[in-house]
């Protein structure tokens, strides 16, 4: 059993960290692009960057002061049972939110979409957002929460099988383009793509994309991995920096996730988790341990599964 | 690839003399001595539309507004914690700034993403005005070091902690881009340029959607969202 004060207690670190420490595979892939910037006022601005990610964690303040819309991802081991339950569970999440935006302090960013109420507690009707994976085996749950920021990046559009990568890759670069002028992305960024599914689970997918995979892992698909590299490159090769400055840092890593589609569409969503890439994760086990890491590892072969039933590999079946 | 060296890095003051504005190019880095206030949409809507009265002594208070909401909160005890400072995108406040000018006396407007050439002809230049963007946009963390104290909130039980006035002292605060000069030119204008040159470029081998969207363009030299 899986103590809900310990799960309320591991959200609030969660939501501090994930506000103040950049994660690491980000804060390398900056550096390298970094490295790489030769536009006199991008390098400027990812230096500065470099900067800020360490005066955050100097003084323990949140690296951006658009903090985001803090939401949570809950993976749990199917041998998991937590204290009260999912309703227990889910009302620690919301508290660890609210007392987290008053502590770090967090911008009270949630307000009602057409009152403009706002609680300046990140809580009100569907936030924070509480989504939820399973995964076979397992006395544990995973919580992870993600502040995405940013208005800008995002997009979704409805291609046809006649469209093709070529026309995968024009809408690609539109966003880029578009979103990208003026640094209002806050690239580089990790573009996450979603391909197929429907509407909505495209936009999942891609999000998911984005936020819950880590910088320099690649698509199982060798094929997927490959195109994940070549829009890696066609993105930081459009002459446009940070902050839609002359340069080439766009793209610090791209992610690409599928879903099976209706036979007759291609949906397409591109997603920018921004230069503050905020993501915390946390496995809280049985027994009462507790491991943080920043890799959500949320796409496990399970999660991209394409048969009627899983069958547990041969290697697992010993542990689960 | 321009390679003009490195950026010029100026200390200015919040409330500038002319002849300071008018040594700045655009493309320099600026950090700010001395008070800052935060203006948005609802501030510009209650100054502006509803005619409420400003409750700071404009401009002789501070001529510098950020487009900003801080992480911050009031503590019990009246006192403030503010965390990290960003601004928020500024085109978006391009029906009142000209109101705002005449009515604040600004002559820095903070922000992100800078704004339109027009605004610039229109409203800044007549005001001896320029623009400052925030770098990255991320820089939260550097921008709160530069945060001496919170000299005042106002409007926080009308407008919430994000919309209200922060009225906030500073000390080599920024960095800051200068996107706007006097004359009205933007930085942003200019590197938008010179990337449409080169576009066509990265675009070769794609393809147009096969079914097009109300209002769509494949001119990229458009600004969209």
């Amino acid at each position: 059993m899986i103590s809900i004060d310990l799960i309320q207690q591991t959200a609030e670190t969660l939501m501090d960290k994930a506000a103040i420490e950049i994660p690491d595979d980000y804060l390398d892939g900056l550096k390298k692009t970094a490295s790489q910037e030769d536009g006199d006022l991008s390098s400027f601005v990812l230096q500065a960057m470099l900067e800020n990610y360490q005066a955050a964690k100097e003084d323990r303040r949140a690296m951006c002061g658009d903090t985001g819309c803090p939401r949570w991802y809950v993976k749990m081991g199917n041998e998991a049972q937590i204290e009260g339950g999912a309703i227990a569970l889910e009302a620690a999440l919301r508290r660890a939110t609210a007392n987290a935006t008053n502590g770090v302090p967090l911008r009270p960013n949630r307000v009602h979409p057409l009152w403009r109420t706002d609680h300046d507690n990140n809580v009100g009707i569907g936030a924070p957002e509480i989504e939820y994976g399973f995964e076979p085996g397992g006395d544990w749950v995973d919580l992870i929460t993600v502040h995405k920021g940013g208005l800008f990046g995002t997009d979704y559009r409805m291609l046809f099988p006649s469209d093709g990568i070529e026309g995968i890759k024009r809408f690609y670069l539109d966003c880029l383009v578009a979103f990208g002028k003026r640094g209002l992305a806050c690239q580089p960024a990790i573009i996450g793509i979603g391909l197929g599914g429907s509407k909505d689970t495209c936009m999942v997918l891609g999000k998911r994309a984005a936020c819950l995979r880590v910088v320099g892992d690649k698509n199982p698909d060798p094929k997927i991995a490959a195109l994940e590299d070549e829009f890696k490159e066609l993105g930081n090769s459009i002459g446009m920096g940070a902050m839609g400055f002359v340069g080439k840092s766009m793209v610090i890593d791209c992610n690409i996730e599928v879903g099976y589609c209706h036979t007759g569409g291609m949906q397409m969503s591109v997603h920018a988790f921004c230069l503050s890439s905020r993501r915390a994760v946390a496995r809280v086990f049985g027994d009462g341990r507790v491991e943080y890491r920043t890799d959500p590892d949320w796409f496990t072969d399970y999660q991209r599964r394409d048969t009627v039933e899983w069958n547990i590999p041969e290697n697992q079946t010993k542990s689960a | 690839m321009e390679h003009s060296g490195k950026p010029n890095k100026i200390r200015l003051s919040t409330n500038p003399t002319n002849e300071a504005l008018s040594k700045l190019k655009i493309g320099d880095i600026v950090y700010l001595d001395g008070v800052v206030y935060t203006g948005r949409e609802g501030v510009y809507m209650r100054a502006i539309e509803d005619g409420e009265p400003i409750p700071m002594d404009l401009p002789a208070e501070s001529a510098a507004n950020f487009h900003c909401s801080p992480a911050a909160v009031q503590n019990e005890d009246g006192s403030f914690n503010m965390g990290a400072v960003t601004a928020t995108a500024s085109f978006r406040f391009s029906k009142w700034i000209g109101a705002w000018f005449k009515m604040s006396g600004a002559k820095l407007i903070l922000g992100k993403g800078g704004m339109s050439p027009e605004d610039y002809k229109k409203h800044f230049v007549p005001n001896g005005a320029i623009y400052l963007t925030t770098v990255g946009y991320g820089t939260g963390a550097l921008l709160g070091r530069g945060v001496k104290q919170v000299r005042a909130l106002h409007w926080r039980k009308e407008l919430g902690l994000a919309q209200a006035i922060w009225v906030i002292e500073v000390e080599n605060f920024g960095p800051f881009i200068v996107e706007s000069d006097l004359e009205g030119n933007s930085l942003f204008e200019r590197e938008n340029a010179k990337i449409a040159e080169n576009l066509s470029k990265a675009y070769e081998g794609t393809r147009p959607a096969v079914l097009k969207r109300f209002g769509e363009t494949d001119d990229r030299k458009d600004e969209l969202i």
